[in-house]
């Protein structure tokens, strides 16, 4: 297989039809089934179906959120995407290249190259020191001793670490531990990086700090993430895109704001309907348009501003403030009634008319 | 009445224990009278195995090989060429060793001259002073662990010198540095195999199930028809001994990794060699480790059986000690073997845990610092070796070497000592020791000998079914079939008896100081420290106190397997109860128990599977100690296979009585294991 020449565009993950069933014949049934999977029907035949036809792309330097209750298929997801299981069914392509086709030996040169994973359970290995531990991937690969120490001790700045690389795992706190397996991941330069509940074994409180921490990281490193939780409100922080997953079939994929705006099943809906909407909505998505003559103050706003970082100046003003674009074009006005109605009053949001 | 009874457990016990009673009394001791004893319908089957053996090693698959002396080509079997290459192998290896540190010219010759067998004049090998191979001991335990374990170390090597055991415990210790590595070996590599394959798998675990309780001595037989006899065939019987626990340790650890361990693995970009060699092992190390030191311990412990078969060393100075009744020379070579064992369990341990400093910038000085000091230690030993040839000019050198049973000994002291005993007590013991066998053992003796053969099938296959089921009592009764088919179900019994007797009494005692000792964190602790050390010392040694105390008696037998046999019962005592979680204390606190009652009503049921597991532990050291007991004389199986040790035919008896034992063990795992299991589903643990 020849490497496509990829343009900035190209999706770097591709998932095409993807199934993943566990069971003895579970390839048998689903060439049966068609492609039109009944999880229960398989269950009495003694499968268990973990994703149901999965189609999806991520791009480069986006945040794909993989969300989903325990029993979801979301880890499984993902582990058909860095095969760690084979998926029973359809095409993933990394950079255009179909990992399902790989033998032995090129997936362990695109793991080597490519790709990072961060564990729940932080998976280090308890008999190496912390920067033994980040240097692994490196020695694995072939690395001489001296650079992968020196790259390892790179990366515990990074993560600030410093001062604890002689530590031994069971030494640290779950949030210290993950951040060396964060480190670990990173040890190599990944384009594509895999967090597989990477908080979700923490204390609220580190929770959040990790967090702030990941979205300092992700600042500064832009990689391409795949991003498993189950905890929704990580998921509206986090995410580019999330994909809510239920019995295996992706429910809906979409930004946060409309997933939360226009829920695809009822599924999604009982999950968004608790959710606080100035955190998530961006003015964006309240702005009116601005015609010619109509008053408009002088204060400005992020069109990408969250509701709820502007919601005071916005509330206090007595005229529309206008909304501007990245390139300081003002492009509408938001005005405190059409806030209070929208994050107040239900959901006619579709009807006004507020997306271009 | 019936449904109480299908409800009622207890019920069905005492319905059993009564038609159990009323066939004993019904049915009458006779020769012919088949519900009295079976026929020994097997009594063929030792005849069977012992030809066919006899034919894989004289006649099956000849090949042609080239005879040296009579200048030729012999048709010679292929089994037996194999067994002798492998022999021939494994004894140059021990040699060697032996003669590093010894002195000796044999394999030191091979390497030297250029058809391996011619010797030079040169090529001569003074053998290592004590010295230094004590102080190159002291040095590899510094550089592994620091200065404690170089003192242990150290103190242990210059122990054994100048009691006079040099030249046997160096003869022991190379026969064990050459079979513990390859059981160690062996057994990663089955039990990595049996790990990766769900097939190997399936057929290990029976065979090692019936490794774990065949005893020692049924290893030999075969051993020495295959092998021969002398060093080599001690190490291949210590190398079949040891592996299983290996194996069995190896496959528990690789499936406790934690999947995403694997995982991270894999995607760090591991292939299929690192991710065993550099994740999985090192992260399943707890319990290989554990199998390292089994390992160890189990070629200690055949370092006495061995001996039987030509293994030289302390083995066979301790026997012949033990057998003149020399206790206090006795005593200071079980002394030497426990030494040795401790010695190689911490050394293996502290080499397994090393760490390696990436920060530490050193000099070359510091980097061979260990070099330098073992290089200066050699000199310094050679030197006080050459000094000492001028010093001792008669007789011997003992800066050199101090010859066997030369060197200090405190034999007379502990001698005196038992002397003393049994001057001082002798009535006491020995009415003890009386009344114990007449009112107390015989009776227990003939109490099992008079029970007729479907009474005993009728009680073990009826407890097996009420704790398990059908499927239960089917191989309860398969296995005791086998065992009644022979023509040894008596002895079988007497077994069966001794154990029994000690596994109550041992039970007893040990589930009492198991409780007693884990009401408190310390005494727990130093109750399982106890059990560690005791279980370090090799199983013979047990047999050296109460022979100076009871004389070659059962008592000495019986009082030796319950001092072992106590070890795991203690043990998972205070596992199980410090199993019991916090909550569950604080919860009956909160309830207004007293200690008893919670004892009652919440620890014991509880840690209840941990303890039938316990019971479990101590019946397969029970048996084990039975059979060895056979070697101060008792008469049950153990005595009939260390006689067919000498009995040039006796490779299929000895088999097939080692397989009776090993089935007395299984029957009773069956029953145990199978409510341990019941009960801890009951009470969700696991």
């Amino acid at each position: 297989m020849s490497s496509v020449t990829s343009n900035s565009n190209d999706p770097v993950i591709r998932c095409d039809s993807v199934y993943k069933i566990f069971g003895d014949n579970a390839k048998k049934m689903l060439k049966e089934s068609g492609g039109s999977v009944d999880a229960a029907r398989f269950q009495e035949a003694g499968c268990i179906v973990g994703v149901n036809n999965a189609s999806f792309e991520v791009y480069p330097g986006e945040l794909l959120i993989i969300m989903g209750l325990s029993g979801s298929g979301k880890s499984t997801l993902l582990r058909c995407i860095s095969r760690l299981t084979d998926a029973t069914a359809g095409k993933i392509f990394i950079e255009g290249e179909d990992i399902t086709a790989m033998n032995n030996k090129q997936l362990i040169q695109l793991r080597r190259s490519k790709m990072g994973m961060v564990f729940q359970s932080f998976a280090l290995l308890p008999h190496k020191t912390v920067l033994e531990n980040i240097a692994f991937p490196l020695q694995v690969k072939g690395v001489n001793t001296n650079d992968s120490i020196a790259r390892a001790k790179e990366m515990i700045d990074l993560v600030s670490l410093s001062g604890r690389e002689n530590y031994f795992p069971r030494e640290l706190s779950g949030g210290q531990q993950q951040r060396v397996g964060i480190a670990r991941s990173l040890a190599i330069e990944p384009d594509i990086w895999f967090l597989d509940e990477p908080f979700s074994a923490l204390d609220p409180l580190i929770r959040k700090e990790m967090q702030d921490e990941f979205l300092r990281l992700q600042g500064v490193l832009s990689k391409t993430i795949l991003f498993v939780t189950h905890d929704f409100d990580e998921a509206l922080r986090l995410a580019d895109r999330i994909a809510i997953m239920k019995d295996g079939i992706i429910e809906q994929l979409d930004t946060p704001a409309n997933i939360v705006l226009n829920p695809a099943t009822e599924y999604v809906r009982k999950f968004t309907e608790e959710v606080p909407r100035e955190k998530v909505l961006k003015i964006e998505t309240v702005m009116d348009e601005v015609h010619p003559g109509d008053a408009v103050s002088d204060v400005k706003v992020s069109k990408d501003a969250i509701i709820e970082t502007v919601a005071e100046t916005v509330l206090n003003a007595s005229t529309p403030l206008s909304v501007i674009d990245e390139s300081g074009q003002v492009v509408g006005s938001v005005s405190a009634p059409r806030v209070v109605s929208v994050l107040f009053g239900g959901r006619s949001i579709q009807s006004s008319g507020a997306f271009s | 009445m019936i449904e109480a009874l299908q409800e009622k457990k207890y019920l069905q016990f005492i319905l059993l224990l009564i038609i159990f009673i009323f066939l004993c009394k019904v049915i009458a001791p006779s020769d012919t009278n088949w519900l009295w004893r079976l026929p020994p319908l097997l009594k063929q089957f030792p005849i069977l195995i012992k030809d066919g053996i006899d034919y894989l090693m004289f006649e099956a698959w000849p090949i042609s090989v080239y005879d040296p002396d009579i200048e030729e080509f012999e048709q010679k079997p292929l089994m037996r060429q194999v067994t002798r290459a492998i022999s021939g192998f494994v004894l140059f290896m021990i040699e060697f060793v032996r003669e590093l540190m010894l002195g000796g010219v044999k394999t030191i010759v091979s390497f030297t001259s250029w058809d391996w067998a011619t010797e030079n004049k040169w090529a001569r090998w003074p053998g290592l002073p004590w010295t230094v191979v004590a102080g190159g001991a002291a040095i590899l335990a510094y550089s592994l662990n620091g200065i404690k374990l170089a003192l242990f170390v150290g103190a242990a090597f210059v122990y054994i010198a100048v009691f006079g055991q040099w030249e046997p415990s160096i003869q022991t210790l190379s026969f064990v540095l050459i079979a513990a590595p390859v059981a160690i070996l062996l057994g990663l590599l089955l039990g990595i195999w049996g790990y990766k394959s769900k097939t190997v798998e399936t057929i290990l675990n029976p065979l090692l199930n019936v490794a774990q309780i065949v005893p020692h001595f049924s290893y030999l037989i075969p051993v020495m028809v295959f092998f021969g006899i002398g060093d080599h065939a001690g190490a291949i019987a210590t190398i079949i001994f040891a592996t299983p626990p290996m194996v069995r340790l190896t496959m528990l650890g690789l499936k406790k990794v934690p999947p995403e361990v694997a995982e991270a693995g894999l995607m760090s970009g591991c292939g299929n060699w690192q991710l065993m060699r550099r994740v999985l092992i090192p992260t399943a190390r707890r319990d290989i480790l554990i199998g390292v030191n089994q390992v160890i311990m189990q070629c200690l412990a055949m370092v006495v059986i061995a001996s039987l078969i030509g293994a030289k060393g302390l083995g066979s100075d301790l026997l012949i000690a033990l057998n003149r009744l020399r206790i206090g020379l006795a005593l200071e070579i079980g002394i030497c073997i426990v030494l040795i064992a401790i010695v190689l369990d911490r050394m293996s341990l502290a080499w397994a845990n090393k760490q390696t400093d990436y920060f530490a910038d050193q000099s070359f000085k510091e980097r061979h610092k260990h070099l330098l000091l073992f290089l200066m230690v050699f000199f310094a030993g050679v030197l006080l070796a050459w000094v000492g040839s001028f010093f001792f000019k008669e007789g011997f050198n003992y800066l050199y070497l101090i010859p066997h049973n030369k060197g200090i000994t405190t034999a007379g002291f502990w001698q005196a000592g038992v002397d003393w005993l049994w001057d001082t007590f002798f009535y006491s013991l020995k009415g003890f020791n009386e009344w114990f066998i007449v009112d107390v053992l015989i009776p227990i003796k003939n109490a099992y000998l008079s029970m007729p053969v479907v009474a005993t099938f009728t009680l073990a296959m009826g407890v097996a079914f009420i704790v398990g089921g059908i499927r239960s009592a089917l191989i309860v009764g398969a296995l005791l079939l086998f065992i009644a088919l022979t023509e040894w179900w008596d002895r079988a019994l007497i077994t069966t008896y001794l154990m029994s007797v000690a596994v109550v009494i041992s039970g007893v005692i040990g589930i009492a100081m198991g409780t007693l000792c884990a009401q408190n964190k310390t005494t727990a602790r130093v109750l399982l420290t106890l059990c560690d050390t005791f279980q370090t010392f090799p199983s013979f040694i047990y047999l050296i106190p109460v022979m100076m105390l009871f004389g070659v008696t059962d008592t000495s037998v019986l009082i030796a397997i319950v001092i072992y046999a106590t070890i795991p019962a203690a043990r998972y005592t205070v596992e199980g109860l410090r199993s019991v979680p916090e909550s569950l204390h604080e919860a009956g606190s909160m309830a207004g128990v007293n200690r008893f009652q919670r004892w009652i009503s919440i620890e014991l049921p509880l840690s209840f599977p941990h303890m039938a597991l316990g019971i479990n532990q101590t019946v397969v050291f029970a048996l084990s100690m039975v059979i060895i007991g056979a070697m101060i004389g008792t008469d049950d199986l153990g005595q009939l296979i260390l006689g067919s040790l000498s009995d040039k035919d006796g490779v299929g008896n000895g088999l097939i009585l080692g397989i009776c034992v090993a089935f007395i063990g299984l029957a009773i795992d069956q029953i145990l294991r199978t409510w341990a299991n019941q009960r801890k589903a009951a009470l969700g643990m696991e």
